[in-house]
């Protein structure tokens, strides 16, 4: 089919221009701002010579870890109670579980807000219980439970489809042969579905990484690399940092996602 | 497995704990949007006074948001079907470069996106004042759904024996697509479609940096309102949002179901 051949490169130069235009080109030119500064080439590498620049990306890297984590141990809990045990409400609840899927950054921060601000139900009930009004809401607690918000839907979906997945007459063979819960758990079921942990705690990582609404929302004081990269750009006018530390960020975000790519069919949705 | 009473209760707490960490907020928020004064509580009444304050306030961006969605959607499936088809019917190392290069942006955080295209063409005045400014990054990051979606409707379905078949029925390569590969795809095409729309209304990341007073969506209307109004408002506000946003997920999700449904099968 010649003649099909030739519709189909044809169908290919809109999508070409649009990325070429607005993808590709954009990057050169953070590429070349970043190294036209007043540092010239050494800015590159601000994001590991600035002090400041440096702690910011532990910090960030650190609360992305943690929360990627905490998400993902709750996720498991979560996916294999629901995926093992049948009973009325289920649906409701893998429904209310999954819903804030695509919930924007900034919402989830008011939501933490409503949560743990200094008008929050956390602090109302922990007030009432002669503890103190406990507001965590603008600080580094408050954007880890952000993250955590955000992702956790992400995850349950991805979990709960693989451990439906799961053969469960492999667990009954190794209890069977004397296996421990926590055995079963360690060497087949986390095995299982190491794939979709994996996949799915990428996307939660690269997406905390880069996370932006959430922080805007909460607190523009919270050291993040995103809101460094969002005040060096609009305060301080420091073009070649700002795009020095997004390629960094980029270069992160993206390496986390292919590194782990292999392991998994399907990406969702990832730098929200 | 034999079960554990204990294990199990301590799964049943974590579950219901996480839902209620997801939707107790949620609710608050509907409900402080429709109270007379959330402080007080609904003691204080209920009242859509707040919502039609944001109306006044806000309508624009909300007019803005949908428009810039059903745009995004419109070039998303221009672009995205054809080439979808395109890189589906040949599989290839090539077509798993295109493929790659176009999902980047994803994987990529909208901040960086966002600079790039600033810096590109920030200089360009008219543009940069534009909507079409801030379509572009939306569909710089929504691309990729509609593209995979295609894509894998058309991988599923063995379209190259349709279409062979249409062929020596002497239909044209053009017609082919349309009356063939189209229909066909179109699970596809809805499940793209609803991703695209959905995460256009949502997005924020790119729009904060690409939009001007004057180009204000409702993402960044809702960053402004948590800002600067009354907790009222701005839960009102969030009230709007989900009203257009929940009925989307509630069409993905069950998209979805039907999908894992047939793979069951």
């Amino acid at each position: 089919m010649p003649s099909a051949d030739r519709l189909a490169k044809l169908f290919l130069i809109p999508l070409g221009a649009f990325v070429l235009a607005f993808f590709l080109l954009p990057m050169v030119r953070l590429v070349a701002v970043a190294g036209s500064g007043p540092n010239g080439l050494a800015e590159y590498l601000v994001l590991i010579t600035n002090p400041r620049h440096f702690g910011t990306l532990i910090a960030t890297l650190l609360l992305s870890a943690t929360a990627t984590l905490a998400t993902l141990a709750i996720g498991v809990v979560v996916a294999l109670f629901l995926g093992r045990n049948r009973f009325p409400g289920q649906k409701a609840l893998i429904a209310m579980l999954t819903l804030p899927l695509a919930f924007p950054g900034v919402v989830v921060g008011f939501m933490i807000i409503l949560l743990a601000g200094r008008q929050g139900l956390i602090g109302s009930i922990s007030q009432s219980l002669g503890m103190g009004r406990m507001v965590f809401a603008y600080s580094m607690a408050g954007l880890f439970a952000g993250y955590v918000y955000f992702s956790l839907p992400r995850v349950m979906v991805t979990l709960l489809a693989a451990v439906e997945k799961l053969d469960p007459s492999l667990e009954e063979a190794a209890r069977s042969l004397g296996a421990s819960r926590a055995q079963v758990l360690r060497d087949v079921i986390l095995p299982g579905i190491g794939p979709s942990l994996m996949a799915s705690g990428a996307i939660a990582f690269a997406t905390a990484m880069g996370a932006f609404g959430t922080a805007f929302t909460l607190a523009t004081r919270i050291d993040v690399l995103a809101m460094t990269i969002y005040t060096e750009f609009t305060l301080s006018a420091n073009f070649a940092s700002a795009a020095a530390l997004s390629i960094a960020l980029g270069l992160i975000t993206w390496g986390v996602l292919a590194l782990t790519r292999n392991f998994a069919g399907d990406r969702v949705a990832a730098a929200g | 497995m034999q079960r554990s009473p204990l294990v199990f209760a301590l799964q049943l707490l974590v579950t219901l704990l996480a839902a209620a960490f997801l939707v107790v907020p949620a609710a608050q928020s509907i409900l402080a949007g429709l109270t007379v004064n959330y402080f007080q509580g609904l003691r204080s009444g209920l009242t859509l006074d707040w919502v039609a304050q944001v109306w006044g306030l806000y309508a624009p961006t909300i007019l803005r948001s949908i428009l810039l969605a059903l745009a995004t959607l419109g070039v998303t499936l221009l672009i995205g079907v054809p080439a979808g088809w395109a890189l589906a019917r040949k599989p290839g190392r090539l077509s798993r470069l295109v493929e790659e290069v176009v999902t980047l942006p994803v994987a990529i955080p909208g901040l960086a996106l966002a600079l790039g295209l600033i810096l590109a063409y920030g200089g360009i005045r008219e543009f940069r004042a534009s909507v079409a400014f801030i379509l572009v990054g939306h569909v710089l990051y929504t691309l990729p759904f509609m593209l995979r979606s295609v894509m894998a409707v058309l991988a599923a379905i063995d379209v190259r024996t349709l279409e062979e078949g249409a062929a020596s029925l002497g239909a044209s390569p053009w017609q082919r697509f349309i009356q063939v590969v189209v229909p066909n795809a179109r699970p596809g095409i809805l499940a793209g479609s609803l991703m695209v729309v959905t995460l256009s209304i949502g997005e924020f990341n790119l729009t904060w940096m690409l939009h001007t007073p004057l180009t204000q969506t409702l993402p960044v209307g809702l960053a402004d309102s948590y800002a600067s109004m009354r907790l009222e408002i701005a839960s009102a506000y969030t009230l709007v949002f989900f009203l257009m946003i929940v009925p989307l997920l509630i069409a993905i999700q069950i998209m979805g179901g039907e999908k894992r449904a047939k793979k069951r099968k």
